[in-house]
């Protein structure tokens, strides 16, 4: 399978009368875009901003980012079993609006949205303070209950990245990068020496605001699957989720998934990459236990010796991690988990909900209950009181100069279990 | 320059070059000098600060006496106003590192000063005190005198001057057990697959989460007979009286609420919701019993089947809520319901 993904580097956003790219500067037509997204009848209203890099700007609360592109070649047009039939993601011509992404807001029960500082003390801790950001601010009609208004606010981010995706479809992109990858048989044919890696991505998939699809398909009710990584980079994997926004896996990072392109750098070099196991991360006991099993055996199957293993979450899912952990570790296949810490807002606290002895190669993306203060933005997209009742925020947490009081677990990505960014823990 | 950081030093009778063990039982007396090891402490602190006195107590005294000796180290902490307070280093004395450890979260928790100290790993002096203060890591004998000393003055004039201390490996002391969240320049990712790279070649590597060790918890007894039996109900789901009055945070909560449901035959939608960030509260807000299920308690109570259900119901949220602030949590409503006499819980997750 071969992905060509064209990025086209945009330097900055404007509205303008039509959707085109030049010269790297996007210009989107507001009022055709919210005409394109009030084709949903669920929605009654729409308001489109744009927070860039560097500008005193906040954006809360946050549900989704999304990167904007199109299909230039091949199949795999849209967020197939989505926005678009299904078909095979993963392969032909992509061309990216590098640096550009639709960030969705707007309150759906309150609890699991997040916040993105686009400059200071703020954007350190978010990985979207450095993409130039098309914010899309979703009102519903009333009466919509909270699984369908989810629905309408998640489609609705991904059919705007579509939208201004299409000002790529002419461009020469900058850059053009490949991912090419044959079959099992045929790399490991070519890389016989090389020890056989596996990505096992877990994904929340616990219900309303807690899940995630594949090629449409709620992963909640799948057993995990394998997947070639480019399809996951060709936009086969979507977030409906919701959950805390510090470590859930953002439409944008599925696209853009670190672990698939670290491991992908290291393919045919020092590993041999086999693949991706999507492994759904269940409520119940039983479900881990199936979800586990099933994961290593796959594992077994294709002949894996090592597996990296991201989390998504934490708290009941941590139990998920460490039986994948545990029964691969038995089944000689070394791991590597990648979670983060709930360790307390003083970092006194044991981190995790569960513990196995064969947890021994562990990153840690941070504690979520890290507590950061961000000063007064000169303007909010969105709702700035929200903070209130966010996961990560409190009664209280926005002081009345503007200045926020949260944890990281309200901070959009700060410690995102795929290690898409730069923190850690260390003993102290 | 500005002027000279104070330091008050504490030392047992043998350090205090008093006497050996026939003087262990010494009361505590200060002295407005530098005595023992505060002398080659202060010269490490390079001119920066001083040390403005010495107390010195008998190891026996302390540990037989440790309310007495505390005051009296309270007392002269009043008087003296030191800005760090330094004791020891104790090595593997284990009297004195009690003493010195006693002394160091007392210091911290009353006065929220900072105090540096110093022990062997295993002193059981380390345990008492190393989550507040800095206890440096020493060799097990006073031969470690002169490795030690510098290494607690350079950390004491941090401490003083307000500088964050490094990493403790590198400033040399005993890690507090803090979990410290800081940026690298390497990506989660890009470490994970160096550590695998690692695991393959057999290469060191240092795993950045030690797996956490948990508390075993032993099952009470069954109760004997449910029809005499008085139960509560606890939930970690989240659910509160519209309007959430405590402000029970809807994720890493910070404290639990009880309410009274003594006049209530169920918990009613929209009079009781869920706060709670991490789970489909959907179902939840429909009707709350689902998840705190008293109307199928209250059955129990008319048929004779419980006897009683406790006026009261505990809750708080579960999702991403320290184990700390869980253990505590816990603690302080098991201690009301046994002071109620409840004879059993039904404790509900989500």
């Amino acid at each position: 399978m071969k992905l060509e993904i064209g990025r086209i580097k945009i330097k900055d956003i404007q509205f303008g009368d039509r959707t085109f790219v030049q010269d790297g500067f996007l210009t989107v037509d507001k009022e055709a875009l919210a005409a394109f997204l009030k084709e949903d009848e669920r929605i009654k209203d729409v308001s489109i901003d744009i927070a860039r890099p560097g500008e005193k700007v906040r954006i809360i609360p946050v549900k989704d980012v999304i990167e904007p592109r199109v299909k230039v070649e091949g199949t795999g047009a849209g967020f197939p079993g989505v926005t678009t039939k299904p078909s095979q993601c993963g392969q032909g011509r992509t061309h990216v609006l590098y640096g550009a992404a639709v960030v969705t807001v707007g309150d759906i029960v309150g609890f699991q949205e997040g916040v993105i500082d686009m400059w200071g003390e703020g954007a350190r801790w978010t990985p979207f303070s450095k993409t130039y950001n098309l914010t899309v601010d979703i009102q519903v009609v009333e009466g919509l209950d909270t699984h369908t208004h989810e629905e309408t606010v998640r489609l609705a981010g991904l059919r705007a990245a579509e939208f201004i995706g299409q000002a790529g479809k002419d461009v020469e992109p900058d850059e053009l990068l490949t991912y090419e990858m044959g079959g099992i048989f045929e790399e490991t044919a070519k890389y016989p020496n090389l020890p056989k890696v596996l990505y096992a991505e877990m994904m929340i998939t616990q219900g309303l605001l807690h899940d995630t699809y594949i090629y449409g398909v709620n992963a909640q009710h799948i057993l995990p699957t394998l997947m070639h990584p480019n399809e996951e980079l060709d936009g086969a994997v979507i977030s409906g989720n919701c959950v805390a926004a510090c470590d859930k896996i953002t439409t944008y990072q599925h696209q853009n998934n670190s672990v698939i392109l670290d491991l992908y750098e290291k393919h045919g070099k020092e590993i041999n990459f086999l693949g991706v196991i999507m492994v759904p991360e269940h409520t119940t006991l039983t479900g881990k236990l199936r979800a586990s099993d099933y994961t290593v055996k796959l594992a077994k199957m294709l002949g894996a010796d090592g597996v990296i293993v991201s989390e998504e979450g934490y708290g009941n899912p941590d139990s998920d991690l460490l039986m994948i952990c545990k029964k691969c570790e038995k089944a000689g296949i070394k791991t590597v988990l990648i979670t983060d810490e709930c360790a307390g807002r003083d970092g006194m606290s044991q981190g995790l909900a569960d513990t196995v002895p064969e947890a021994v190669a562990v990153v840690s993306c941070g504690n979520v209950s890290h507590v950061v203060t961000l000063p007064p933005a000169d303007k909010v997209i969105g709702n700035a009181e929200s903070i209130s009742v966010l996961a990560g925020g409190w009664k209280g947490a926005l002081l009345e100069d503007g200045t926020l009081q949260c944890e990281l677990n309200a901070v959009i990505g700060s410690t995102s279990e795929i290690g898409y960014h730069y923190v850690t823990c260390r003993e102290y | 320059m500005s002027e000279k950081f104070k330091v008050l030093y504490y030392v047992n009778q043998f350090f205090g070059q008093v006497g050996g063990e026939d003087k262990a039982g010494m009361p505590p007396e200060y002295r407005p000098e530098k005595v023992g090891p505060a002398v080659g402490f202060e010269g490490a602190l390079q001119g920066e600060g001083e040390v403005v006195g010495t107390i010195i107590c008998g190891d026996n005294y302390f540990n037989e006496h440790k309310e007495e000796a505390l005051e009296f180290i309270k007392k002269t902490i009043k008087e003296t106003a030191p800005d760090v307070v330094v004791a020891g280093p104790a090595f593997n004395a284990g009297r004195y590192g009690m003493a010195c450890g006693e002394l160091a979260k007392t210091v911290v928790e009353e006065f929220n000063k900072p105090v540096v100290t110093g022990m062997y790993i295993e002193n059981p002096g380390v345990e008492i005190c190393k989550d507040k203060a800095i206890v440096v890591s020493t060799a097990d004998s006073a031969a470690g005198m002169r490795k030690a000393l510098p290494l607690m003055a350079a950390i004491t004039r941090k401490l003083a001057k307000g500088i964050e201390l490094d990493a403790p490996a590198k400033e040399g002391y005993i890690p507090q057990g803090r979990r410290k969240t800081l940026f690298v320049d390497k990506r989660g990712s890009q470490r994970a697959v160096e550590m695998l790279l690692a695991r393959f070649k057999g290469e060191e590597f240092e795993t950045e989460l030690p797996m956490p060790v948990f508390d075993q918890v032993e099952p009470a007894p069954a109760i004997k007979d449910l029809s005499k039996a008085t139960i509560a109900l606890c939930t970690s789901g989240g659910i509160v009286p519209q309007g959430n009055p405590d402000g029970i945070q809807s994720a890493s909560a910070q404290k639990w609420g009880k309410y009274n449901i003594s006049e209530l035959d169920s918990l009613n939608a929209p009079d009781f919701y869920s706060t709670h960030g991490g789970y489909d509260t959907a179902f939840a807000n429909d009707n709350p019993n689902r998840v705190v299920p008293l109307d199928i308690l209250r059955e129990y109570e008319k048929e004779g089947v419980i006897g009683k259900v406790y006026d009261w119901f505990f809750t708080t949220t579960g999702t991403g809520t320290s184990v700390s602030n869980a253990k505590k949590f816990g603690q302080e409503i098991g201690a009301i319901l046994k002071e109620a006499g409840v004879d059993g819980v039904i404790l509900t997750s989500t």
